[in-house]
């Protein structure tokens, strides 16, 4: 089913009008409201009257994460203050948070994009969808809730925080048919349902969307064969909205972008050169319809590829690979993007810490665990049982104050870290 | 139907379109909101060639007009009811109309143009009561009846409008506006500007917001409405609706 054929079933032609159209007007609004922008383009001596199509965007340079960090809170804002009615924050990797700000259209702008993932994969007024993902100042929750709501499903903002016994009881008994949430936390409700005796059959479970983490193919046969469901992928950023970006439909094969709202580049991420069509490289996203902050050219850090040809649904919009990495080495836990230099910043922070520290992330019996092992004296190892827990305590508190997620600590004597180094 | 891409135009050496992007699709109202000044209406003129297009394209069901003499954009189709509605006033209300068709005045039979005519006056009756009068003894209602009428004559397909509530009573203006959706029922495609951003958003599919020769927002007529920004310059920030 398609939501909006006017917008998912375009010409070619016609989509290529609507994106210069609304590139040419984002471009003014940015150049007159936001002093970054204005003050960018001037010094590459950008004049925006130059870009006539959407091709013309090479000429732009790149917005990147350190920009929106360095406007933090509102600097990126491109309308007064008091026409944001919603803020977000994602946040960030180090440092100061990366804040949204979104208005009473861009609201319903987003709901609309994310009620086309819905209807795409045959979500109807008839399901109970049930969101288990954060509802906070990720926008994951509130993205998906805005679009259920839009197409009139049953909304169950259960949330990723309610425990996993809970959110399973709430599935059976309240019937949901849908399920959102990050695919690593499906494959947890499915190792529960296994050891609590729950048999997929009991749910009413047809359909699940999963997003905010990279994920394979063989994750998502795992998920569909444990939850008996058709699993799709989804993709989206807070940076440029949130989830409904992109997203499979009934076909799985291929994301595709809502190109009325964003103009979707991919570029090799060493040189900036633009990649042709099924050419790996980095997702550079640019905002077409967003009034609070809209982003030119945000490198997101994530790789994927553009797709050839069009899906036999009848979109005719442009379709992206599955994200298969990032071009950083950042870790993407429970959906959550954490940079190992966050955690180096918490860990040297303490005293008696030899900085040598490693992460694993564990994913065992559906459960996923952050692990950090951090070389400590032999001094504290040993001789200050008190010491130690005190340290270990402190760590992790300021861990879960930093990235807002648990992590396990353990101590290791020295040298061992670094033998395994030299290992490899 | 219409699709402007990049489009610059002016006056001697003032630049007044700095890169103007637009489309029209069949059966809509397409409305431009703007301040005084914002080149507006230079766009329409730019439009159907009374004024050269420096750069940029227009094309108008799929063949590019830009530049090309304005009597063959009327052929095409795609005619202009300019502001202020400049009826001939020392013509009778039916020459006028009878002028208006005049890139059909050698397809037509007696028969067809009657029938045109009719189609005219079926709209606007008043124009059938007044038909010998002169133009210029018509009230400022009746002549912007009678300049859409003419425009009509040319039977158009795309109908640019340039400010037709200008200097009208309200009363008027609603019987304009109504008339205006009635040509869309008819079948034709409507680029309307207006300064009563209100009334033109209440009919208009979708619009755009143009400032100092650019088009800074684009959206359906809902989205024109719940922005801030249009609602403080256009709308008054405590708009409240005329027709009471």
């Amino acid at each position: 089913m398609i939501f909006n054929s006017k917008y998912e079933t375009m010409t070619r032609e016609d989509i290529q009008q609507l994106q210069t159209e609304r590139l040419q007007s984002t471009l003014n609004r940015v150049y007159r409201n936001v002093a970054f922008y204005k003050n960018k383009f001037d010094e590459c001596k950008i004049d925006i009257e130059k870009i006539q199509g959407v091709e013309d965007i090479k000429h732009i340079p790149f917005t990147v994460k350190e920009d929106l960090r360095q406007s933090y809170p509102y600097d990126m804002f491109a309308v007064p203050l008091r026409d944001i009615v919603r803020i977000h924050s994602s946040s960030g990797t180090t440092g100061k948070p990366i804040v949204v700000g979104y208005t009473k259209n861009d609201l319903n702008h987003w709901s609309e994009i994310v009620a086309r993932l819905l209807c795409s994969v045959g979500v109807t007024d008839n399901d109970f969808v049930q969101i288990a993902l954060d509802y906070s100042l990720f926008t994951g929750g509130f993205g998906f809730h805005g679009g259920a709501e839009k197409i009139g499903a049953g909304v169950i903002p259960s949330s990723s925080d309610t425990n996993i016994e809970k959110q399973l009881y709430i599935m059976k008994d309240y019937k949901t048919s849908v399920l959102i949430s990050t695919p690593g936390y499906a494959i947890t409700l499915a190792s529960y349902m296994a050891e609590m005796g729950l048999h997929p059959e009991e749910l009413h479970l047809k359909v699940g969307l999963f997003g905010a983490e990279p994920w394979s193919e063989e994750l998502r046969h795992q998920i569909e064969d444990k939850l008996h469901i058709q699993a799709y992928d989804n993709y989206g950023l807070s940076e440029i909205m949130g989830p409904g970006i992109s997203g499979e439909c009934e076909q799985k094969n291929g994301l595709h972008i809502n190109e009325d709202q964003f103009l979707v580049e991919v570029i090799d991420p060493k040189t900036g050169k633009s990649l042709g069509p099924g050419e790996t490289g980095e997702l550079v996203i640019t905002n077409l319809f967003k009034e609070g902050c809209p982003l030119i050219r945000y490198r997101t850090g994530d790789l994927a590829s553009l797709l050839p040809g069009t899906c036999s649904c009848g979109r005719t919009l442009t379709r992206m690979s599955r994200v298969t990495g990032r071009t950083d080495n950042v870790l993407i836990f429970k959906g959550i993007k954490i940079m190992p230099s966050q955690i180096e910043e918490v860990l040297l922070k303490a005293e008696n810490i030899k900085p040598h520290y490693r992460i694993l992330n564990k994913k065992e019996g559906g459960s996923e665990e952050l692990e950090i092992q951090v070389e400590v004296s032999k001094e504290i190892l040993f001789d200050e049982v008190k010491k130690m827990l005190e340290m270990k305590n402190n760590i992790t508190r300021r861990l879960q104050d930093e990235l807002g997620i648990e992590v396990k600590i353990s101590f290791v004597e020295p040298r061992t870290l670094r033998n395994l180094n030299n290992k490899k | 139907m219409l699709k402007v891409r990049s489009l610059q135009a002016g006056y001697g050496k003032l630049k007044v379109l700095k890169s103007i992007s637009l489309h029209i699709s069949p059966g809509e109202i397409v409305t431009i909101i703007g301040a005084n000044g914002a080149g507006k209406t230079t766009l329409l003129e730019t439009l159907v060639a009374l004024i050269d297009a420096r750069s940029g394209s227009i094309v108008f069901n799929n063949e590019n007009i830009e530049n090309i003499s304005p009597e063959k954009i009327v052929k095409k189709g795609c005619t202009l009811i300019p502001e202020g509605r400049h009826v001939f006033n020392t013509l009778s209300v039916k020459e006028n109309l009878i002028l208006g068709g005049y890139t059909k005045i050698h397809h037509r039979s007696k028969e067809q143009q009657q029938e045109a005519l009719d189609y005219i006056y079926s709209l606007f009756p008043i124009l059938n009561e007044r038909g010998t009068q002169l133009a210029g003894t018509l009230s400022g209602g009746e002549q912007q009846m009678l300049a859409i009428g003419r425009a009509l004559m040319s039977d158009p397909k795309l109908i640019l409008l340039d400010e037709p509530s200008i200097g009208l009573a309200p009363l008027i203006v609603k019987d304009i506006f109504a008339t205006i959706q009635k040509l869309r029922e008819n079948g034709n495609t409507i680029l309307l500007i207006e300064q009563n951003a209100k009334a033109a958003l209440g009919i208009a599919d979708r619009g755009y917001v143009m400032e100092t020769g650019q088009i800074v927002l684009e959206g359906s007529a809902d989205d024109l409405l719940n922005n801030n920004d249009v609602q403080r310059a256009y709308l008054g920030k405590d708009y409240k609706s005329i027709d009471e």
